[in-house]
């Protein structure tokens, strides 16, 4: 047992200069912590003063209460002040030493990309079904009777051979590699009600060797739009709003008289492209024009009755006025990631 | 089809001043594309020189050169390029003499091929231009010296621009017609066209006068096979021309015209037969008359028939072929090609000229079919005006009689037996309801009267008679496309039309993009192959097992290696691998979505008939046709190769492996709605020891909708791929044919966890993925979560054996779960695992 202390002004006093002392000299927590310990522990100086209270006479004990009171709070005051700034400080140079550089962390996802092609498809696709068109779809393997007779492709006309047609072995199987999407038209007039505004998207064949501008695997996209009172100046309109959608506000449509054997009127569309590169131009786009009659009736449709309209376009060279930079159709088949990585997912 | 503008002029009013561009603005309009452009690509000065005297100059290299004095100009006068009338030029031919007129290339000329004239010196003179031959000027390939003009019947005014002289200076615009067009593939048709566009005058070469009707020489059409019914020869016009001399020159307006139009200059004859074609679109052939025996027989081939054509290939015929015949056999493919045996020579004195009309799809089979596209078979095929022939044939037989010094003889022929085209009904309103835009009355019959049509009013409409040479004009919306484009295209309003609202894509098209997406999203880039493959890619990826697969073959690939369509996606994906890793791009992650095409062994696909278009056929021949195609499903495949990612600071390198083909399995799952498992598998063309079986638990129990592994090593080292190279290929059409319409959802519950680890020892053998299903099986309805943690093997853990870890986590759905209760369902579990696997707690 140590010496019997007595609170006065003056131990008191002592006491909380001590104790003010050792808390304003601890320098970290647990410096901080030792300091709590020993001038405010069960065995502080102040705690045993504030024992003695019990022994202080009656008529003393208020202003000793008094006394004690204020001490034991000016010092839990000063404890926790320091604690908060100890926190503080300790916590920045925590955070100091966790400083990286962010340039320099490692990445462990992958970044891929669609093929633009692709993409482009699909933003084409959107826009029709903005329309209220939707996207129809049929094999690559067709029957030549979807992909010729029923498209008003006579026999022996000069028209077929101008296709370039992969054929299938055996050949009088009359199979093929389809030459353009057209074969879905017509399984989307056998199999859907009239009125029918479809656009078919996909691949197709020709037999061209693959250089800077053929490829003999391509992407097309055709539209048919077969109702009650459709015209030609229809199909001008939708044409313009997609050569809009695809290009800019600027963007319009020319039609030149041109020969397809499933439309008559046929025409060849240029699209004016107001935003292009190089500056302001027409170039040639795809085909379009009036349903042939004799599609419908390949179809069972009474062309009296119905009419409508047709287009066709490629999805590479629509790609490729949306990027003038993009000059060699090779990067668009070969598979160089780095073409994709380009455009990422956004086309 | 080329078109020299003097010739086009004959014809048509071209407006004066029209540049080739004009020209090409004017066909475009009525729907002739603009191909090229052509001339002669030489420029004056270059002018009519006569030689007035020249020394020979015997030269140290052993040629002799001649050194003339040539005029130039008219006695007095400045020549063409301004400088004197008499010049010094030195000429290396020996083909002339003194008095000669011949073409002078004065300085500032240049010729073809950008060769600049200018005075230089040569040999010890001063050469002041340079005599010129026919070649040199590109008038042929003759270059047996200079050119005399005498040679050419041609005796013109000294100092006189050769260039216009020989129709050096004229142009041709190329323009390509259109298969329905056969009337364009002449002057005459392309001056028409002119006309629609400009509205200049035209005046039809066709209305000059015909052969008058002949006879006394046989001409019997026989054919004993139509096709479809067509007879193969519909006119059959002859005449005959006596004393000709095939040796006389080709006038230079002619082979110009013929050289810029892109026909070579043979000799007169066959130039004059090509001339009028060219000029009326009627194919013209010229038989020796003197080697013919008897007279001709137009027939289908017999069997074993032979037949040496004007090329000098023999042609075994078939029985379909159409050709002209004599008394000693077959003597030409009719609207193909002439024989040989009947050819025009140098000595031939009569000709017997044919001006016929075949049905095209004879003569488009029979070209194809020998291989032998010609300019005669090119215009049959599209349709030849058979009202021609006549006027063809008189205006043959009129050169020759001009430019070969022949006689006609009455002798001939007059065949024609053509329909005249069906008068097609045009109601009222009906153009400008297909078109949206107002055409009066006066505009439609104008137009169809220009394009040549003959008008009847009816009643409620015209009854519109095309012309004999529009045999594409069959139906009403042929005569709405007439009107359109000879009042313009550019008529036609722009109007939006209101669909009826749509469904927006399929569920399909929406899961698809999405699976697309989301391999995207995790570090996959798409790619798209060609889906043609060699026989061996067949093989090695066909089958799971590797038993011999079917696949549809190509029969005109581009590529005779690869010949097959594709039956997996892996082939054309390493391809790209490949490519990639030429480059120095060696981490690679793709995928790609496509088609395959997978016929079935012993199955006839296709159908040797079709249905006739036009017609719908009935359900069950269009049946017939969707079941004569060969399945053709989507399969969506990744392949990695390299690292996911490479050594950075902090960070090891992570080759790649079957564990991250099955990630992106898993996310192909997340994107589709599924839970794709794998379950140890095997492929022939993967690692034994590393090759998933992809499944998905239906209703009707596992269905297998994938593989994914490594590639085994010696597959991989063939193909010069990396060591490693993991892929996955998976059926998407099935995959999303799976995909939940409706998502099956628990309610969530928000009493505490309990978290336990379950150690527990095996058989190596054992899968860890059939433990966590043995675990879970018996944990019951509290386990909400299973993990495996661990995997180890080794001390304390026998030779044979394993140790799994996993971390399980119990909830329960009304109470806070004691931790006795999460033993229990632990203990639970492990018991059917014992069962199942002999498993025991690890201690």
């Amino acid at each position: 047992m140590s010496d019997p202390i007595v609170i006065s002004d003056e131990s008191v006093a002592a006491a909380v200069d001590a104790a003010l002392a050792a808390i304003s000299e601890a320098d970290d927590s647990t410096a901080l912590k030792a300091a709590r310990s020993a001038h405010v522990g069960e065995a502080s100086v102040l705690s045993r003063l504030n024992a003695t209270l019990r022994d202080v006479p009656k008529e003393q004990k208020a202003a000793a209460g008094k006394l004690m009171g204020q001490a034991r709070a000016r010092v839990a005051e000063a404890l926790a002040e320091r604690e908060a700034h100890i926190v503080v400080r300790e916590e920045q140079a925590r955070l100091e030493s966790e400083f990286v550089d962010v340039t320099a962390l490692p990445s462990r996802a992958r970044v891929g990309a669609r093929h633009p092609l692709s993409l482009l498809q699909e933003r084409i696709a959107d826009i029709f079904v903005g329309m209220g068109w939707e996207v129809a779809e049929g094999p690559e393997l067709e029957s030549e009777w979807f992909n010729f007779d029923a498209l008003n492709f006579a026999p022996d006309h000069p028209a077929r051979a101008m296709q370039d047609t992969f054929f299938i072995e055996p050949v009088d199987a009359h199979l093929l590699l389809r030459t353009h999407t057209s074969p879905v038209q017509i399984r989307s007039l056998l199999s859907r009600e009239l009125p029918v505004y479809v656009i078919a998207p996909g691949r197709v064949y020709r037999t061209d060797e693959l250089d800077a501008t053929h490829t003999p695997v391509f992407m097309q996209v055709e539209g048919i739009a077969i109702d009650k009172g459709l015209t030609m100046a229809h199909l001008r309109g939708t044409l313009e709003h997609f050569a809009r959608a695809m290009f800019g506000e600027g963007a319009k449509i020319r039609l030149r008289p041109n020969y397809f054997p499933f439309t008559e009127p046929s025409a060849e569309m240029d699209v004016w492209q107001p935003n292009a590169k190089g500056g302001a131009r027409w170039v040639e786009w795809g085909g379009c024009g009036m349903v042939n009659p004799n599609v419908l009736l390949s179809a069972g449709i009474d062309p009296e009755e119905y009419q409508g309209f047709a287009f066709g376009m490629g999805i590479e060279r629509t790609l490729q006025f949306r990027n003038d930079d993009l000059n060699d159709m090779r990067d668009m088949v070969e598979g160089d990631i780095r073409f994709s990585q380009q455009f990422g997912m956004v086309v | 089809m080329r078109i020299p503008l003097g010739w086009l002029a004959e014809f048509v009013d071209v407006t004066p001043g029209s540049t080739v561009a004009d020209v090409h603005a004017a066909l475009v309009k009525v729907g002739l594309e603009e191909e090229g452009s052509h001339d002669f690509d030489l420029t004056g000065p270059i002018v009519v020189g006569e030689v007035l005297e020249f020394v020979e100059e015997p030269q140290s290299n052993g040629k002799t050169i001649r050194w003339c004095s040539v005029r130039v100009a008219p006695d007095g006068e400045k020549a063409l390029d301004g400088g004197a009338d008499v010049r010094g030029i030195v000429c290396g031919a020996h083909n002339f003499v003194p008095g000669d007129k011949v073409v002078v290339t004065l300085p500032g000329a240049v010729l073809p091929g950008g060769f600049a004239i200018a005075a230089r010196k040569t040999y010890g003179h001063v050469s002041d231009g340079m005599i010129a031959s026919s070649r040199e000027l590109g008038l042929g390939d003759e270059h047996d010296g200079i050119l005399r003009l005498a040679t050419l019947g041609l005796d013109p005014v000294v100092g006189s621009d050769a260039l216009s002289l020989l129709g050096l200076d004229d142009q041709a615009v190329e323009v390509n017609v259109t298969p329905d067009r056969g009337y364009a593939f002449s002057i005459r048709g392309i001056a028409r066209e002119y006309a629609h566009a400009t509205g200049a005058a035209f005046r039809d070469p066709a209305l000059a006068p015909a052969v008058e009707d002949a006879s006394g020489f046989e001409v019997v059409i026989d054919d004993e096979a139509p096709i479809r019914g067509r007879v193969g020869a519909t006119v059959f016009v002859t005449r005959l021309v006596r004393d000709v001399d095939p040796t006389k020159p080709t006038p230079p307006w002619m082979a110009t015209r013929l050289s810029l139009a892109g026909i070579r200059s043979i000799s007169l004859i066959v130039d004059i037969t090509n001339y009028v074609m060219l000029e009326l679109g009627q194919p013209i052939h010229a038989y020796d008359f003197d080697k013919l025996t008897g007279g001709i027989r137009v027939r289908r081939a017999r069997q074993g028939e032979k037949l040496v054509t004007l090329d000098d290939q023999t042609r075994a015929l078939d029985s379909e072929d159409l050709v002209i015949a004599d008394e000693s056999g077959a003597i030409g493919l009719a609207g193909v090609m002439g024989g040989a045996s009947t050819e025009i020579g140098d000595s031939s004195r009569t000709v017997l000229v044919e001006a016929a009309n075949f049905d095209p799809v004879s003569i488009a089979r029979t070209a194809r079919r020998h291989k032998l596209p010609s300019e005669a078979s090119r215009r049959f095929e599209r349709g030849v005006d058979p009202a021609v022939a006549p006027v063809a044939a008189a205006r043959v037989v009129q050169l020759l009689v001009d430019l070969a010094g022949g006689t006609a003889d009455p002798l001939g022929s007059s065949y024609s037996q053509h329909v005249q085209p069906a008068p097609v009904e045009l109601p009222d309103g009906y153009i400008s309801g297909l078109i949206g835009a107002d055409f009066t009355a006066e505009e439609i019959r104008s137009a169809l009267a220009e394009i040549g049509g003959r008008i009847v009013e009816i009643e409620g409409g015209l009854l519109v008679t095309p012309p004999t040479w529009r045999s594409d004009i069959t139906h009403k919306s042929a005569l709405a496309e007439e009107v359109a484009r000879i009042v313009g295209y550019e008529r036609i309003p722009s109007v939006l039309p209101v669909a009826p609202p749509g469904r927006g894509l399929t569920r399909e098209q929406s899961l698809r993009r999405q699976a697309s997406q989301t391999l995207a999203s995790s570090g996959l880039v798409e790619v798209m192959a060609y889906p043609f493959v060699s026989e061996a890619a067949v093989q090695l990826f066909g089958s799971q097992t590797g038993d011999a697969v079917t696949a549809v073959r190509v029969a005109n690939p581009l590529d005779a290696e690869a010949p097959y369509l594709r039956t997996s996606l892996l082939p054309g994906l390493l391809d790209i691998v490949r490519r990639n890793l030429s480059r120095g791009l060696l981490d690679l992650a793709l995928f790609e979505t496509g088609l395959v095409f997978l016929p079935e062994p012993g199955v006839e696909y296709g159908r040797a008939e079709l249905p006739r278009g036009g017609a719908r056929p009935t359900d069950e021949v269009l049946a017939d046709l969707d079941a004569g195609l060969p399945a053709q499903p989507r399969h969506v495949a990744v392949v990695l190769a390299g690292n996911a990612w490479d050594k950075q600071p902090g960070l090891d390198a992570h080759p790649v492996g079957l564990a991250d083909a099955l990630d992106s399995v898993r996310q192909l799952g997340l994107a589709l709605g599924l839970e794709i498992r794998a379950v140890q598998g095997s492929h022939s063309a993967l690692h034994p020891g590393r090759t998933a079986s992809l499944v998905v638990s239906t209703t009707q129990g596992e269905r297998v909708v994938g593989v994914a592994g490594e590639l085994l090593p010696r597959i991989a080292e063939d193909a010069h791929l990396p060591r490693v190279v993991a892929v996955a290929e998976l059926y998407l059409d099935a995959l999303i044919d799976l995909s939940p319409r409706e998502v099956a959802v628990q309610p969530i519950f928000g009493y505490p966890a309990a978290t336990q680890d379950l150690s527990l020892v095996v058989r190596r053998g054992t899968p860890a993925g059939e433990v966590s299903d043995a675990v879970v099986r018996g944990a019951g309805p509290l386990l909400e979560d299973i993990r495996l943690v661990d995997d180890y093997r080794g001390s304390g853990v026998d030779e044979n054996q394993k140790s799994l870890t996993f971390a399980l986590r119990f909830r329960a759905a009304d109470r806070t779960l004691t931790a006795s209760e999460a033993s229990d369902a632990k203990l639970a579990g492990l018991a059917v695992a014992a069962a199942e696997f002999g498993a025991s707690l690890r201690e």
